[in-house]
């Protein structure tokens, strides 16, 4: 099967000018990032020096490993169900597109913003903690395993979000269900990151390794699994 | 894992797969001498109406029909239609006929029957080439509305990957008169002009079988006719129009042909014919004052093969042939001095057809 990266650039772009007028995905863009960096960042900046050494056996930095799992799950799950409700997804099955550029051109939709803006908040969280923390607190932050974790596991969980979300969205027929469902399936990604930086889980370099490498299988397979689930007939009447 | 996804992955599969007796490929069928990308609707040059016998049929149908569980959508329908042809497809509501376009459209999957559409056998691996040929404009014109016209006809340029998409977009816009709200958002414009962008994106890819399901559902009268006019225009392009559609002086007034469905195909031909085939021709005629023996006025006049009293001073005459027998009656009345009122060939609408069918089909349902 050939994809044509023209289709998938078409369906890319239009969620994007969509998203540029759309004031609820807007939202749900800002608002999980500013819960993920607003609570830590108080925290840190808050923090005595002595506390560096209690920081030491932490990773808040993981902490923020919820953005690219929550941000895309909400973006996703409007993804097909919003084409659906506006009824705008007849007409763009009715053209040569197949199912799995579709669904590339709305997973790429997702996944690059909500990279985008995890990067760009754990960029500004390490900016004020460089500058305005005490320089225990910074050294005893910024480690760089922690950092390699960061910037590794945020695409993989954000690809998995996104092919869960979009799932979850080809099989609702309503946008508010598809959304709660879709944040739903990303809290046990939530509470693994969040137990990590509690050092409830201990972080080392073969539960990483491994846990990238499953990451990259089901973040593959998410694509095809989606593409199977995909079904146009029942999403067109409604039937099955 | 890999093994328990991939079984996970052959079930889906296998439940996506159509059952037996789906789609079948017509063997031997070629591809249509079709007309070039650069002589088609959306560029400058017109093109001469399609010599639809040399050619093989736009749309070829072989007792296709879908259902949903133990629901019939529409079963046994069977037509061919030429290119260049505008084909009304008639019924009630519920009757399948959008189901039948996106049957036709690859958007859903046949439960049983045949079909070639631009020459290309109806079969799961040939949604993509099909589509490639066709285009469907469905009831609710489906625009983006938070995007632009221009937005919402670029995405679609896209997705057909057609040459040139700014071209094709500005004559699409100029053929359905929208050059000048180009760059207004979607959801500003009314009904009608929203279906006029439909339109536009219907044509942007040039298509060789255009559907269009009720092109003028809840239009008002002036919208109403910029479409019809549209698909006048279209038609003088030599595009090929299946038209589902309510409206039966649309249907009278825009197709070659017309079939109507309920649930099975009732009938299908011209309008004249299907009118002919329905109703006995009949002339009408009205005198001042009631004849005092219309039998020895009527009977055994040439054509006229009887003869009934509608009201007082009104009567209905059976002919074979109105050309022969209105000049015989005229000279019959004026010779017995009666006064005349009027003579006329009574018309049947494709309304009185449609009515008559779909009424012919609930009795029978009926018993």
């Amino acid at each position: 099967m050939s994809v044509s990266k023209r289709r998938v650039r078409a369906i890319f772009r239009k969620e994007l000018r969509e998203y540029r007028h759309n004031g609820n995905i807007i939202v749900a863009m800002i608002i999980f990032p500013l819960i993920f960096l607003i609570q830590p960042l108080l925290t840190v900046l808050t923090e005595a020096a002595s506390a560096s050494s209690g920081l030491a056996h932490e990773h808040v930095l993981l902490y923020m490993l919820a953005i690219p799992a929550l941000v895309p799950a909400a973006l996703a799950s409007y993804s097909v169900v919003g084409e659906r409700q506006q009824g705008t997804l007849e007409p763009v099955l009715a053209t040569p597109i197949r199912r799995e550029e579709f669904l590339l051109g709305k997973a790429l939709a997702a996944f690059v913003p909500s990279l985008t803006i995890s990067y760009a908040v754990l960029a500004f969280f390490l900016a004020c903690v460089e500058l305005f923390a005490h320089s225990g607190i910074a050294s005893a932050l910024l480690r760089g395993p922690d950092l390699l974790a960061q910037l590794l596991f945020t695409p993989l969980l954000a690809a998995w979000s996104i092919w869960v979300g979009i799932a979850i969205s080809a099989r609702s027929s309503d946008v508010r269900v598809a959304g709660q469902l879709s944040l739903l399936a990303s809290l046990p990604s939530v509470a693994v990151t969040t137990l990590l930086a509690l050092n409830v889980i201990q972080p080392t370099l073969g539960l990483a390794l491994g846990g990238a490498a499953v990451l990259l299988v089901l973040d593959g397979l998410g694509w095809r699994i989606t593409s199977v689930a995909f079904d146009r007939e029942r999403l067109i009447t409604g039937t099955r | 894992m890999y093994y328990l996804i991939r079984w996970v992955i052959r079930k889906l599969r296998r439940r996506t797969t159509p059952a037996a007796g789906t789609p079948v490929a017509v063997p031997g069928q070629d591809e249509p001498a079709v007309r070039t990308r650069g002589e088609r609707f959306v560029t400058s040059e017109r093109v001469a109406a399609p010599d639809a016998t040399r050619r093989p049929p736009a749309l070829s149908v072989h007792n296709l029909g879908k259902r949903f569980g133990d629901r019939v959508a529409f079963e046994g329908v069977s037509f061919e239609i030429g290119y260049g042809e505008v084909f009304g497809f008639l019924g009630p509501n519920g009757a399948g006929k959008t189901t039948t376009v996106r049957t036709l459209g690859t958007l859903i999957a046949p439960t049983s029957g045949s079909a070639t559409i631009a020459g290309i056998a109806l079969a799961p691996e040939n949604g993509v080439e099909i589509r490639r040929r066709i285009s469907i404009m469905p009831e609710s014109p489906g625009l983006y509305l938070r995007l632009s016209v221009a937005e919402n006809l670029a995405c679609f340029a896209d997705l057909y990957e057609v040459p040139d998409p700014a071209g094709r977009i500005d004559r699409a816009l100029r053929a359905v008169s929208l050059a000048d709200r180009a760059h207004d958002a979607c959801g500003t414009l009314s009904k009608g002009l929203r279906q006029r962008v439909a339109l536009a994106r219907a044509l942007l890819s040039d298509p060789q079988v255009l559907f269009l399901d009720e092109p003028t559902s809840g239009l008002d009268p002036v919208a109403a006719r910029d479409v019809h006019g549209l698909i006048d225009e279209l038609r003088q392009h030599g595009v090929t129009i299946f038209l589902t559609t309510h409206r039966l002086e649309e249907a009278e007034r825009l197709c070659d042909r017309v079939a109507i469905l309920n649930t099975t195909l009732r009938t299908i031909g011209r309008p004249g014919e299907l009118r002919d085939r329905l109703f006995a021709k009949t002339i009408a005629v009205q005198t001042v004052v009631p004849l005092p023996d219309p039998a020895s006025v009527f009977t055994g006049l040439p054509a006229v093969n009887g003869w009934h009293t509608d009201a007082p001073a009104s009567y209905v005459l059976a002919v074979s042939d109105p050309a022969a027998a209105a000049p015989a009656a005229t000279r019959a009345l004026v010779t017995a001095g009666a006064d005349v009122l009027s003579i006329s060939e009574s018309r049947h609408s494709l309304e009185d057809v449609y009515l008559e069918l779909v009424n012919q089909g609930q009795e029978a349902s009926r018993r």
